[in-house]
């Protein structure tokens, strides 16, 4: 952490007094957004693996998965305090807008991350609960604390700490790790940069106000272009080539070919403006992007879904 | 005898232990669910030196 920033956001940001936050306060520490991600992909994990578990437990894994999700969110929000006052898009999180103070928020997010594995070991199984102490660990020290603030590529590793929710639900089913979840995981992971770089095109400033080195303030915004290309067409790659593995089949080729062919050609519209051109239309195509992202992965997880619900009466997969 | 006016921070500390006592009631239920779904799995099993004490 930088002491500039430190600076910065004892000037900018409202002295919250302990105690007199409301429900909602804490419960915005959790991340609410990322967190329906980490449900929706955790629960993909679960039901596409092939061996059942009791709904209570499917329940309770999911669950867990989620507040452990929440508590890496509340953790991220303590160490980013600083950062959050100075960028427009996270001024309104709890503890810059004054609801909720830091101590209350490191105290909040220790609790619940170490009841989340504790619970999700007694529910399920060690395996499950290792990879969530792992992904928790991952997101808050090695990425928050350690590389967020040293290197462009912190997107590429942060996105690491968002691909874990399916291998989780994955072992919570089956007490394992296989290749079907380690695709899950990737498809995620090589989904992440691509996706923002986009929102760091159009969010110009922001990052570059807070001092994060994101890879348009580092190596400039052309780089940043020719970056959200080449991830999209190894994300093509893999998404395409993973509808003839165990997670995929007619259904999943079908989706995986209309949406890489759309994010391709958003990538591919990216990589060829220039700024002048982008700020002509307002990041038109940026934006676009952006938002066509955010299906692509929904439609992805919501065809494995498809693919292993029709297993069940024979009609997933390759057959 | 005067009834003192409810503050605002009455308001919302009441809030936030309601919202404690549901969240609370859930894990409660939640944890009972999952005693009874492992008891009745078919492949539970007492532990040898606990059945042996019963």
């Amino acid at each position: 952490m930088s002491d500039a920033s430190l600076n910065s956001s004892s000037t900018t940001a409202p002295m919250a007094q302990g105690g007199e936050a409301e429900f909602g306060d804490f419960f915005a520490l959790l991340k609410p957004r990322v967190m329906t991600l980490v449900v929706f992909t955790a629960l993909v994990g679960l039901l596409a693996a092939p061996v059942g578990v009791h709904p209570i437990v499917g329940l309770a894994a999911i669950l867990f998965i989620a507040v452990g999700g929440g508590a890496s969110g509340a953790l991220n929000m303590w160490w980013e305090s600083d950062i959050d006052a100075l960028m427009k898009r996270t001024s309104k999180r709890p503890i810059p807008a004054g609801k909720v103070t830091r101590d209350e928020a490191f105290a909040f997010g220790v609790t619940l991350a170490v009841m989340s594995v504790v619970m999700l070991w007694l529910a399920t199984n060690a395996v499950a609960a290792g990879l969530l102490a792992f992904t928790i660990f991952f997101y808050v020290v090695i990425y928050t604390i350690g590389l967020k603030r040293w290197t462009p590529q912190n997107i590429v590793i942060g996105g690491a700490a968002g691909a874990f929710p399916p291998m989780i639900g994955w072992a919570a089913a089956t007490g394992s790790i296989s290749i079907e979840s380690v695709l899950m995981f990737a498809l995620i992971f090589m989904w992440t940069p691509p996706h923002f770089w986009a929102l760091a095109l159009f969010m110009k400033g922001d990052y570059h106000k807070a001092g994060v080195p994101m890879l348009t303030v580092t190596h400039g915004r052309r780089s940043t272009r020719r970056h959200i290309l080449v991830y999209t067409v190894l994300l093509a790659m893999l998404a395409v080539g993973a509808a003839f593995t165990g997670i995929g089949g007619p259904i999943y080729l079908a989706v995986a070919l209309v949406l890489n062919a759309l994010f391709l050609r958003d990538a591919y519209a990216i990589w060829r403006r220039d700024e002048a051109m982008a700020e002509a239309d307002g990041y038109r195509v940026e934006k676009k992007a952006f938002k066509l992202s955010l299906y692509y992965l929904f439609a992805h997880f919501t065809a494995i879904l498809l693919e292993a619900a029709l297993a069940g009466y024979g009609l997933g997969g390759w057959g | 005898m005067s009834f003192r006016e409810e503050h605002e921070l009455h308001k919302r500390r009441f809030g936030r232990n309601l919202g404690l006592g549901l969240v609370l009631a859930i894990f409660v239920a939640l944890v009972f669910g999952l005693t009874i779904a492992k008891v009745s799995d078919n492949d539970f099993k007492v532990p040898a030196k606990q059945g042996a004490t019963n």
